[in-house]
């Protein structure tokens, strides 16, 4: 892609470390089916699945310092969430809108809040909004002389907003410990590619801010794992910013709420899921001969029983009382 | 004739423009191929051709400019905003901006735009698919600002905002859209911005409102019927020009006065309208001016019990209604 420096690294990925993200993979995997039934059981009122975005997250964040590092996400960052340590009962308690939520008491829509401990912030689903918001957090690290590094995740959309072209302004000119982690899945909601930007990649135009930009195969989780790496040891070196554009696929319809066959041909979808990011990590971990048909299937079973148990957790659990309704409205 | 919804009302009114005036377009987020995603603009891709249905860049800023600036060079945009909550990047362009242009060019310059946007909670929506908007816009003198609650009204005040010359923010809520239906003449007609309507007529007390709870209160009127408290419920349709002849004239008719609002209440439309009765028909009262509107958090939260708590319903009117009876 024209101004895009493709991913070169040779850091060696382990290979128990492959097989826990692959277990990881399954699990978010398995948790966003359930929580995309219990919308469909009327138990969910809204839904964004990360189905076909996993590889990126996960691989990103297994880059980073875990609880150390911050992660700016977006509504679609189950696999984020998920790595980072929040439980699946935790989750789901989200989008049934249930007490012990803990990102924002049930007050936001799921995923939404922050957990400061993981240091994960979903602060809003206002698109782009956390983008400058990050800006600033790696702002603090740098004046604090912190060797921490942002990242914040946002998708191709979000790429058009004037305040993700301001943010990535700033944080070239200071040099910040920030990546930008762009999951282009091709469309924001019904408006393709095309329609939302005429250059050919989200990553040609770091250029035009003064840092690298590298598009890379975000079901790849390899890939995504080496590039970020990279980019991490640029940010905490203090050599500023990475744009990292992750190409990745969206599998449901954009949220519950929406019918993608509209404007998406089921065709698109079909040819989108021979590079799944799952079945990518297995073939692969299958022929590194890290997996075999056993252990699969041992991994997959453990993810259901752990969904299972956290939906039954997350449906039999009150709902919050509302006696806190008025509190943190303003510092007590 | 026909029944319709608020929804199929306000597509109508879109569509019956766009027919007849070709300076007029409509620009947002998915509302091409996707028709909007609450299918406002569904079908006005294959009518009118990509040039007239845009389907935008995920950028309210520049939705509101470039719509300001079309709209300054001889268009008559319709601007979707996909939910009122992403509007404030509009700010800028719309208050900043299109508020002052026929004013700063001594006339010389005018803004015909609408910019649309569904508003409102009730539907699970959480703090960013459920804020209302229209203080805020209603504030800045040089726009007008609408918010209809039923079909007939959504068609008339849209096509009349389609019309005006002056920048209009037209805030739909969006329950409203498939839950309210109601009858739509075939004929051509327009509403008047600026004109409140009586939903309801009554002698012992007046709400004053709009939007969404303009069902709610005619719900509580009905209630209240039975307990013999005869409920007028003057329905604001335009929060900005508000009615200010219409107000004075159900104060002058009931003496009691309770305003319902989604809103946050404080700073709101209805400190604006109590602020009118009290300059102007103050020896109409026979007990304080009520208001009853959004509580003191800064947006609607998600879990059921939270959301509603914020939200204003029919019991909750009800329960404002027998007290200011009773004074
Ligand atoms: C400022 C703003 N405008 C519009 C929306 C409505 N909206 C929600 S998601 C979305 C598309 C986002 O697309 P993208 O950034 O590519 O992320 P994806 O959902 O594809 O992962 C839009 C337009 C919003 N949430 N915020
Ligand atoms: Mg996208």
């Amino acid at each position: 892609m024209a101004n895009s420096t493709k991913a070169q690294s040779n850091r060696e990925i382990q290979n128990d470390q492959l097989l826990d993200m692959y277990k990881e993979m399954v699990l978010c995997r398995t948790l966003d089916e359930r929580i995309w039934m219990l919308n469909r059981q009327g138990k969910a009122a809204i839904v964004a699945s990360s189905q076909g975005h996993e590889a990126g997250q996960i691989g990103s964040v297994a880059a980073l310092r875990k609880g150390y590092d911050q992660c700016y996400i977006y509504y679609r960052d189950l696999a984020v969430l998920l790595t980072l340590g929040l439980t699946p009962a935790e989750i789901i308690k989200g989008f049934v809108a249930k007490e012990g939520e803990p990102l924002s008491g049930a007050r936001q829509f799921p995923t939404h809040g922050a957990h400061p401990e993981y240091g994960v912030i979903n602060l809003s689903n206002v698109i782009a909004t956390h983008i400058p918001q990050a800006v600033g957090a790696a702002l603090t690290a740098k004046m604090k002389k912190e060797d921490r590094v942002i990242v914040a995740y946002f998708g191709d959309g979000a790429s058009s907003a004037g305040d993700c072209h301001e943010a990535m302004n700033f944080a070239a000119i200071h040099k910040l410990p920030i990546i930008f982690f762009c999951e282009n899945n091709g469309y924001a909601i019904s408006v393709p590619l095309s329609k939302q930007m005429a250059v050919d990649s989200v990553a040609s135009r770091a250029e035009g801010y003064g840092m690298p930009g590298i598009e890379i195969d975000g079901c790849d989780i390899v890939t995504v794992y080496e590039t970020t790496v990279e980019a991490v040891s640029r940010a905490r070196a203090g050599l500023g910013p990475t744009l990292i554009e992750a190409n990745v696929e969206r599998y449901l319809p954009h949220t519950s709420d929406d019918d993608d066959s509209i404007y998406r041909p089921a065709e698109e979808i079909e040819e989108a899921k021979k590079r799944d990011p799952l079945q990518l990590l297995s073939k692969q971990l299958f022929e590194l001969n890290i997996l075999d048909e056993k252990e699969d299937q041992a991994i997959r079973e453990n993810a259901k029983t752990i969904v299972n148990m956290a939906t039954e957790e997350a449906e039999n659990a009150p709902y919050p009382e509302t006696t806190d309704f008025h509190k943190h409205v303003y510092s007590e | 004739m026909p029944v319709i919804t608020v929804l199929e009302a306000i597509r109508d009114a879109m569509r019956e423009e766009m027919r007849k005036d070709e300076r007029v377009f409509v620009m947002g987020e998915d509302i091409g191929a996707r028709g909007g995603v609450f299918l406002a603009t569904d079908g006005f891709l294959s009518e009118f051709g990509e040039e007239r249905v845009i389907d935008t860049p995920l950028a309210e800023s520049s939705i509101a400019g470039i719509a300001l600036g079309s709209a300054m060079s001889g268009l008559r945009p319709i601007a979707e905003i996909e939910f009122a909550d992403f509007i404030w990047p509009t700010i800028n362009q719309i208050v900043g901006e299109a508020s002052k242009v026929r004013y700063g060019t001594e006339g010389k310059l005018q803004a015909p735009m609408v910019l649309r946007a569904p508003q409102g909670g009730g539907v699970r929506g959480a703090l960013y698919h459920s804020q209302s908007v229209e203080a805020l816009f209603a504030h800045t003198p040089g726009l007008k600002v609408v918010t209809p609650s039923t079909p007939y009204d959504a068609k008339g005040l849209l096509k009349a905002s389609i019309r005006d010359d002056d920048p209009v923010i037209f805030l739909e809520h969006k329950r409203t859209y498939r839950l309210v239906k109601g009858e739509v003449p075939e004929e051509e007609y327009t509403i008047p911005i600026g004109k409140a309507d009586i939903k309801k007529s009554g002698d012992d007390l007046s709400i004053i409102t709009y939007g969404l709870m303009v069902h709610h209160c005619l719900e509580a009127a009905q209630l209240a019927a039975s307990k013999n408290i005869s409920v007028e419920v003057l329905d604001l349709r335009t929060v900005r020009p508000l009615d200010v002849e219409s107000i004075i004239g159900t104060v002058e008719k009931t003496g009691k006065v309770l305003i319902v609002y989604e809103d946050n209440q404080a700073l709101g439309i209805g400190s604006e309208v109590s602020a009118l009765i009290s300059e102007h028909a103050f020896e109409y009262l026979d007990a304080p001016v009520v208001r009853l509107g959004g509580p003191e958090v800064p947006a609607m939260p998600f879990s059921p019990p939270l959301e509603n708590m914020f939200m204003i319903d029919t019991e909750k009117i009800s329960t404002a209604i027998n007290k200011l009876a009773e004074y």
